[in-house]
This record gives structure tokens, sequence and C-alpha cells, in this order.
């Protein structure tokens, strides 16, 4: 009987030594670094004083850098939300026999390198890419228009990154829902669009919610689509932080903007739990 | 009626847009790789190889596609050995603490990968190593390892206990019934699990960045430090290269698992 009950822990402990050794408790340092004090010259000093964060709360330039990034965060959610329903809405109800060819052009994006899909958008947007030559070419404009290197181009590039989390996360939401409520409302004499209303939409919205908070948390933890597309004025705190760390190899500072970051993602997730549980994320990674 | 199918086409043409804004930039990376000029850009000016034959001699780029090539399947092993047991775990035992535990090891997926990238440099910097393969290789490891148990998990819930049971009650040791009764029916998951890690760690480089360095890199570190001086289209060129691999990946192993699961 012992080594029965043995056995499930033995299974886990590679896996479960790995995220401890190799994250738990790294992150743990980074929260303990961001106490200590910088030295100019060599190794930083071990000590507990708050200076870091004092320096992050000095004055409005970093608060505003994190105030940038939930709004971004939350203007990326909308934008997702606003493009990704409709299409989960379609893989949902289409009867096309191309649906699991449809499904998996969706999923494409997923597999196709971050930096890749982020620096594509250079080739759209940028003063010689493809709108610019649409629009001189046509004669609608002189001169071409500058697109790039604002906060415009950095949603462009969030978007590609993030709309299939949400796609996927909406679409595992409606497939599970049973389609014979749908008929029974329709029986009972409601209209297409009031049985979407009353029925799928508030079923779905589990779904919708998870996908809402992977996309808020996947866009505060990224410093790739604000220095690739966006301007001096578009950093967001991802971006603080691998400055401070390796421009200015300012650890203490760098790790202090850590914490603040994780403590962000952390609350939200946290009430996230709270109120919902975490796994309906889980599930449609899964899949 | 009639309104209703208006209403369904909408759905459509909708749905069709969000899949040309998808697409439209990848597909002008793929297209401008062809452009034989100077500069990347529209219009194209005839169709060449030229920039694919550039990037055949640039040692560094061969390098930091070798070195990903490595990388990358060293970290679907590894990952993939270390999340199945785990999931077994997870699937088959009921034990304490068992819900917090499946938590703590996806929940990375919800940490920052900014700040995952600076938790494992400083700790590297703290033990006095310098960067190595190794710390590569170890992060892409974690990086990972959430997504590889979330796939395999998800595909064993679906394995029946009972072939188990019955291959146990007629006298199997449990080893016996991993290696043939398990292992066999869970190959697809594992195998969708290594490549799920391997185009993880061939892509990444949020968290990359920080570990790698001049003699270890990966090619889309090698992209970003290119990327530097402006678009080019032997980044186009390197860029589609990418794509292809990491598309015909799991779309060969799709069509494969069909196949299998059809002939069984």
């Amino acid at each position: 009987m012992k080594q029965k009950t043995l056995r499930p822990w033995l299974l886990l402990s590679p896996s479960l030594t790995a995220v401890l050794l190799i994250l738990v408790v790294p992150v743990c340092f980074v929260v303990v670094y961001s106490f200590w004090l910088r030295s100019p010259i060599g190794q930083d000093i071990p000590a507990f004083q708050f200076g870091n964060y004092g320096k992050f709360f000095a004055d409005f330039f970093y608060p505003s850098l994190l105030i940038r990034t939930i709004r971004v965060a939350l203007e990326t959610v909308l934008l997702c939300l606003v493009m990704g329903y409709i299409p989960a809405y379609f893989f949902y109800k289409t009867e096309s026999r191309f649906k699991p060819i449809l499904m998996i052009l969706v999923m494409l994006p997923f597999w196709i390198s971050f930096i890749i899909r982020t620096l594509s958008w250079i080739n759209i947007l940028g003063d010689s890419g493809l709108i610019n030559h649409v629009l001189l070419s046509i004669g609608l404009i002189d001169s071409p228009l500058s697109m790039l290197y604002n906060e415009g181009a950095v949603l462009m590039g969030l978007l590609q990154y993030l709309l299939p989390f949400m796609i996927l996360n909406i679409y595992v939401s409606l497939d599970g829902i049973d389609k014979s409520l749908i008929e029974a409302a329709k029986n009972l004499g409601c209209t297409e669009w009031q049985a979407f209303k009353e029925i799928t939409l508030p079923l779905s919205l589990p779904g919708v919610s998870a996908g809402c908070l992977l996309v808020f948390v996947l866009t505060c933890g990224t410093y790739l689509p604000p220095m690739i597309l966006g301007g001096p004025g578009n950093d967001m705190i991802a971006n603080l932080v691998f400055k401070r760390i390796i421009t200015t190899l300012d650890w203490p500072f760098g790790c202090a903007i850590s914490t603040i970051l994780l403590a962000l993602v952390g609350l939200i997730v946290f009430t996230y739990n709270k109120y919902m549980g975490i796994n309906q994320v889980f599930k449609s990674l899964g899949g | 009626m009639k309104k209703l199918i208006s209403g369904w086409s909408l759905i459509k043409s909708y749905t069709l847009l969000v899949y040309i804004w998808m697409f439209a930039p990848i597909v002008a990376v793929v297209l401008l790789s062809f452009n034989p000029q100077q500069f990347g850009s529209f219009p194209m000016k005839g169709f060449s190889f030229r920039w694919y034959g550039e990037l055949l001699h640039n040692p560094s780029i061969l390098g930091a596609f070798k070195n990903s090539l490595i990388l990358g399947s060293l970290t679907a092993i590894l990952a993939t050995s270390i999340a199945v047991p785990a999931a077994l775990a997870f699937v088959r035992y009921e034990f304490r603490g068992k819900d917090f535990l499946n938590t703590l090891l996806i929940a990375p997926i919800m940490i920052p990968e900014v700040v995952l990238g600076v938790a494992l440099l400083l700790f590297l910097r703290w033990l006095q190593q310098p960067k190595s393969f190794m710390l590569l290789l170890l992060g892409h490891i974690v990086l990972t390892l959430p997504y590889v148990m979330l796939v395999v998990q998800a595909r064993m819930v679906g394995i029946k206990k009972e072939y188990e049971e019955a291959a146990l009650s007629l006298g199997a040791s449990p080893f016996q019934t991993f290696r043939s009764v398990t292992f066999p029916l869970l190959s697809p998951a594992i195998f969708a699990g290594m490549l799920f890690s391997f185009t993880i760690s061939f892509d990444d480089v949020t968290a990359t960045l920080f570990w790698a360095t001049a003699s270890q890199q990966t090619v889309p570190v090698k992209i970003f430090g290119m990327l530097r001086n402006s678009i080019s289209p032997e980044i186009n060129a390197l860029g589609t290269i990418m794509i292809i691999l990491t598309i015909s990946l799991p779309l060969t192993a799709g069509y494969f698992i069909r196949k299998f699961a059809r002939e069984s």
C-alpha cells in the first residue's frame, strides 16, 4: 500500500524539481534582489531597503509606463474581443466541410515565430509598405503616410500575436454549449437573435473571460511589439525591464520593476481565479 | 428567413476579413523574400532566390539555425519526458495537494515571460556561472513544460483506464503495463507534446534574448539583431524559411496522426 501512495510523487518528482529549481526559486530571488542596493563597481549589496521602489514612484515617469501598459493591454483585450468573437461564432456554427482546414488556418499563426509576425507589419505599414504602395499608385496620396512607430502599429503587432488565443478560448466555450438548449428556445418561439442573446452569449462568457485574462497577461509580459513597431513614446513596462537589465545593467532596479509587473499580473490572475476559476484558461490551451 | 441568411453572410464576410488581416503580413514576408532588390519593399521587381543564396553563405545564420534545431530537439525530448510521468500522476492517481500541484506546474504560463528571462539570468549570475547553452536549454524546458503538460494531459484523459486495469489483472507488472498498453495509446499525445515544445523553443524570443550570447544564438535572436539596421530582404527570406519549417511540422504530424488513427 505504501508503495502505491508513493508512486504519483515519484512520477511527479522530475517536473516538480525542474519547476522549483528553474522557476520558483529564481522568481523569488528576483523579489529578494529588488531590495538590494546597487553598487557602481562590482557586486550589488544585499540589503532590505525600499530605495528601488522609491525610485520607481519618485516621479511620474515610471508610473506612467505602468499606466500605459494597463491601457494598451485593455485596448488589446477589447480589440481581440471585437475581432475574435464573430470568427469563433462562425466556427461553432458552420457546417462547411472545410471547417477543419479553417480551424487549422486560425491555429497557424500560433506556430509562426512571434518576431516574424511582429516585424511582418513593417512590410504592410512602412513608408514603402503595401498600404502606402497601393495608395500612392492609385494616386490617393502624394507622399507616404507614416503609419509605423506609433501606438496603432504596436496594437497591430499585439493583435497579430494574441488574436488566436482569444478565438480559441471563445470557440472552446461555444463548442461546449448543448445545442438542444438552442433548439428548445427556438421551439418556444425565440428568434435566432433572441436565442443567441439569451443562451449562446451568456454561456460563452467563461471562454470570453478566459480569453480576456490570457490576452491581458500576455500583453503585460511582452516588449517586442513596442520595441519593433513603436516609437520612443510607446514603451511598456516590459521594455523598461529589458532596458534596465540589458542596457544599463541596473539589476536591483530591474528586479523592482519586474516585481511590480509580477504583482500587477498576480493580482489580476488571483482575482480572476477567485471569481471564475483559472482552469477555464487551461481548458482551451490543452486542446 | 431571408434576414437570417443575410446575417449569416455578414458573419462569414467578417470572418474572411479577419483571415485576410491575419495573413496579409505573413504573405507579404513570403512574397518580398523573392524580391531581388536591395530594399525589401513593394513594388516587386522580378523574382529571384538571391536572398536565399546569401543566407546559405552566411555562416553565423547557419550556426544559429543549427543551434536552434539542436536546442529545440533537446527541449522537446527533455520537456516531454518529464511531462509525461507528471501527467500520468495527475490523471491516474489521487493524492493530497493534487489540484494545487497541477496548478503549480501549469501556472508558469501566467508569469510574464520577461520576468522569467530576468529571473533565470539573475540566478545564474548569482551562482557566478557564465551564460551557456545549458542556460538556454533549462530555460526552454520550463518555458515549454506547461504547454506540454496541458496537451499530454488532455489526451491522456481520453484513454480508458480499463485497458490498463485489464493488463494488470492479467498479471502484467506496472512497468510492463506502461510499456505495452499505456505508452502505445499515449504516443500521439507524446508526439504532439514534443512538437509543441519544439516549436515554442524554436520560435521563442522574449525570454531567449536575455539568455542568448553572441556565440549561443537562436534564429529569432539572430533576426532581432539583424533588425537593428531595418528590415531587409534577407530577413524576409529567413522569416520565410522559419514559417515554412514551423508550419509544415505540425501539418505533417497532424496528417500522420490522423492516418494512424484511421488505420488502427
